[in-house]
């Protein structure tokens, strides 16, 4: 059988940096080959070489056994192969059909734009997907999963033979997730070559046949994806094994419960939601995408207007209409939007670091105290071990891992008793995972209390002393941390629509 | 754990040529730069270019545009822009002439009032921008009109003298300097002028208020969600934008000895133009008050230069034009390398 895909010796230089040293890849027709390391492996330069948007410097490319040299991504489509980016590239104001078809409209004479034929033939490739979208409906007005499957049916409609999907199920709940897999199987019955891009080892033993691992811009080997167990896939990612010591749920009963949100409500997204948090404890948020999580804690962190509830710190009520009121209160929210709602990126480390406090180095006047602040900045550096060249260094030229690092030092300074995580390891790479969960975990043996919102429930089942579970905007239950939780439990309490059950499991 | 460091890539010795080249790539020196060749350009062309009094008009002409565009840089920083900064300039200068003129006050009166309704206006526009979440597009373009016409109305469309305070015109006629140093006459205005770029500067580099100016263009929504009053530093930004052009609405009135209500439009656009060739990036976040006083220089050398040169005052507009869109240009190859 003809390889669909032969790289062999690719090599590629930035400006300073050796991005791929002799890397070699092949896909066969029809199967799912998973393309994994860390951030910064070389995974994307890998297949942007692939798919025309860069050049190799050295090496060579066969497709389909003849030697090829895209030189933008309109080659590379023209040979077969097509990319579904991590980041959506969907025009928002622009209906489903416009999208998928957008350059190559169908036309009527005098250029006239034929609509008719247009969406008959996004419907078909809907259709074929098992997809219920309106050819018309305007993207922007679809959820994220959605838009992540309109392009998705946009890269199909080249009919491909070579399809590279750069995390697809960033964005995806576990039944959407079970959809793509559905489409992924057919495309393999088809023949279709898919490279596969994830952080999630369970998808990679749900759908991947072979595994590709990059370490540092070079081939570390291929092996077969169902035989091979995942600690030594993630031992051949980070060069190392990650021992994981089992949790130790301590006993926080004593403890002070430093926050209390009682009968939290706004419309259908967050539904009567009340619990507790004790200080050191770290209580976990788990539920499916758009349970109302991040709308929780954006809620009580005053980032979001509320239509009923109460919430007390220390005891004490406090009414919070903003996150200026919420800080004042000692409450910390770490986005899961890093990039978005966390970070200045075009300013230095130090004054991201700052950007809570910067009270603290100001003088009367109003003049900024630089040595302090760079004095204080260089010691979170310090304490959370940020790999900066400096504390002058851009925060958009630091990693995943690193600029989260940066995020939790802006809280610490600020002196939040209480800290909010929404999905703190999305986009960080293995190796930097288990350093932020020795971080959250040192964070709570000193004291703080921490709610830590993720998808992932290997993350919530890691970390959590407690677990509270959403569903549809309502609080469906609280269970225990520890060994004897299962995700069957979790998955029970996040998938149970019924309104009117009742919650189980302590509520305080 | 050296694997998922960022790359950085190393600072490697470079040709001098080279070297010279990625600095002038930077757009300040670019602009510096520009500004030099100017000079000599146009010294070479005309003798007279260089005199001292050709210096003083250039520098004299520029003040008032440079007051006005060291104001809109703050607002510009944010992520936003005031087109108000011109019509605001001539309501500013209609107030001074109604406490001074009009009221017969004495003149520190008229100069704190001037200063204090331009705060006044700024937080105006502030507060529809912050609080009412108009765009600052519409918000300071409705500005731009109210003052225009509140300017007409309060004067009855008449110019305002300031013959009753003859002291008024030393604001930016009078020349301390002068009396010191007789050789060179640099008339107060072009004093004041730097004195406002260096406070302005100071305040944008040293403290919290210009802090927060950069941090909000660069990520309001991070800054908020780090339990900053957003709304507040807003607009105390354009409350402080809208204090500088009243201390241009003073230099104006004070060169011409009079307020003219009918003046003022179109200001603001040779303002928003001189930040632009400073360097300041319209989509916030980025910016320098020495960018702007060389933008506002080049403009200034430019349309003197091309005066001395005798030509015609149409294609000193079409050069202008030209100017702005070489600048931006320059400046987004600067950063696509980057």
């Amino acid at each position: 059988m003809t390889k669909l895909v032969e790289l062999n010796g690719i090599e590629k230089r930035f400006p300073g940096v050796h991005a791929l040293k002799n890397v070699r890849f092949d896909l066969h027709p029809g199967e799912v080959h998973a393309l994994m390391g860390e951030n910064g492996a070389g995974k994307s330069t890998l297949m942007k070489i692939l798919s025309g948007i860069y050049q190799r410097d050295e090496g060579e490319m066969r497709v389909k056994g003849e030697s090829v040299n895209p030189q933008g991504p309109r080659d590379a489509l023209d040979l077969g192969i097509g990319i579904i980016h991590q980041e959506l590239s969907l025009m928002n104001d622009l209906t489903a059909a416009e999208n998928v078809f957008i350059g190559r409209e169908p036309r009527l004479s005098f250029g006239r734009l034929d609509d008719a034929a247009l969406n008959r033939q996004a419907e078909e490739i809907f259709a074929s997907m098992n997809l219920s979208i309106d050819p018309k409906a305007v993207v922007g007005e679809l959820t994220i999963a959605r838009q992540q499957l309109i392009e998705i049916a946009k890269a199909l409609s080249y009919r491909p033979q070579v399809l590279i999907m750069d995390e697809p199920t960033a964005a995806l709940n576990d039944a959407e997730i079970a959809e793509l897999f559905v489409i992924i199987q057919q495309l393999k019955s088809e023949g279709v070559g898919i490279v596969y891009i994830s952080h999630k080892m369970d998808e990679l033993k749900r759908i991947a046949d072979r595994v590709t691992v990059l370490r540092d811009g070079t081939y570390v080997a291929t092996v077969p994806a169902k035989e091979t167990p995942v600690s030594e896939i993630i031992a051949m990612m980070v060069g190392r094994e990650i021992k994981e010591a089992p949790l130790q749920v301590p006993d926080t009963s004593s403890a002070e419960t430093v926050l209390k949100v009682s009968r939290l409500s706004r419309g259908q997204e967050i539904q009567d939601v009340s619990f507790s948090l004790r200080k050191g404890e770290i209580l976990g948020f788990a539920g499916l995408m758009g349970a109302g999580r991040t709308e929780v804690a954006r809620a009580i962190f005053g980032a979001d207007p509320i239509d009923a509830g109460e919430v007390e710190v220390h005891g004490k009520p406090v009414r919070i209409n903003s996150p200026h009121d919420a800080v004042r209160a000692g409450i910390g929210y770490l986005s899961e939007d890093r990039k978005r709602f966390g970070l200045a990126t075009g300013m230095n480390v130090r004054a991201n670091i700052a950007l809570a406090s910067m009270e603290r180095f100001t003088s009367a006047l109003g003049v900024l105290r630089e040595p302090d602040m760079k004095a204080v900045a260089e010691q979170y550096i310090d304490r959370l071990d940020i790999r900066t060249p400096s504390d002058a260094q851009e925060v958009r030229l630091l990693s995943g891992g690193n600029q989260q690092k940066v995020v939790v030092g802006k809280w610490l300074l600020r002196d939040c008793d209480i800290l909010i995580f929404d999905e703190p390891t999305r986009g960080i790479d293995v190796g930097a995972k288990s350093e932020i969960y020795a971080l959250l975990e040192a964070l709570a043996a000193d004291g703080k209390a921490i709610i830590v919102i993720s998808s992932e429930l290997p993350e919530i089942m890691r970390l959590s002393h407690r677990i509270a579970v959403m569903c549809e905007g309502r609080l469906t239950g609280v269970l225990p941390g520890g060994a004897d939780v299962t995700q069957t439990q979790i998955m029970a309490l996040a998938t149970a629509r019924d309104a009117a059950m009742a919650p189980v499991g302590e509520l305080t | 754990m050296s694997t998922q460091e960022m790359p950085i890539p190393e600072a490697k010795a470079k040709p001098v040529w080279l070297q010279l080249i990625s600095l002038a790539a930077h757009q300040r020196v670019l602009a510096f730069a520009s500004l030099v060749v100017l000079v000599i350009g146009f010294s070479l062309a005309s003798p007279n270019f260089l005199q001292m009094s050709n210096v003083i008009n250039i520098l004299q002409a520029t003040s008032v545009n440079g007051v006005l565009a060291i104001a809109v840089t703050f607002v510009i920083i944010t992520g936003g822009i005031d087109l108000s900064v011109g019509t605001m300039m001539t309501f500013t200068a209609v107030i001074a002439g109604v406490i001074l003129t009009y009221a017969g006050m004495p003149l520190l009166l008229g100069v704190v009032g001037a200063i204090g309704v331009g705060a006044l206006c700024g937080l105006c526009s502030g507060v529809f921008v912050a609080k009412l979440k108009i765009p600052p597009f519409i918000a300071t373009l409705g500005m731009m009109l109210i003052l225009k016409g509140l300017s007409l109305v309060i004067s009855g469309t008449r110019p305002i003298y300031f013959n009753d305070t003859p002291s008024f015109s030393e604001i930016s006629l009078g020349s301390v300097i002068g009396e010191v140093f007789p050789s060179a006459p640099f008339p107060n205005g072009v004093l004041i002028l730097f004195a406002v770029a260096l406070a302005a500067s100071y305040i944008l580099r040293r403290t919290v208020l210009g802090r927060y100016t950069f941090a909000l263009g660069s990520n309001e929504e991070a800054v908020r969600l780090s339990g900053v009053n957003t709304d507040a530093w807003k607009m105390a930004i354009y409350a402080l934008a809208g204090a500088i052009v009243g201390i241009g609405g003073l230099l104006i009135a004070s060169r011409l000895n009079s307020a003219q209500p009918a003046l003022g439009l179109g200001y603001e656009l040779e303002a928003i133009a001189a930040v632009v060739i400073g360097g300041t990036s319209l989509s916030g976040g980025r910016g320098t008050i020495v960018g702007t006083l060389i933008g506002a220089l080049i403009m200034g050398v430019l349309t003197n230069g091309l005066r001395v040169l005798s030509v015609a005052q149409e294609w000193q507009t079409v050069v202008t034009g030209a100017i702005i869109i070489l600048a931006v240009y320059a400046d987004m190859m600067r950063r696509k390398k980057s």
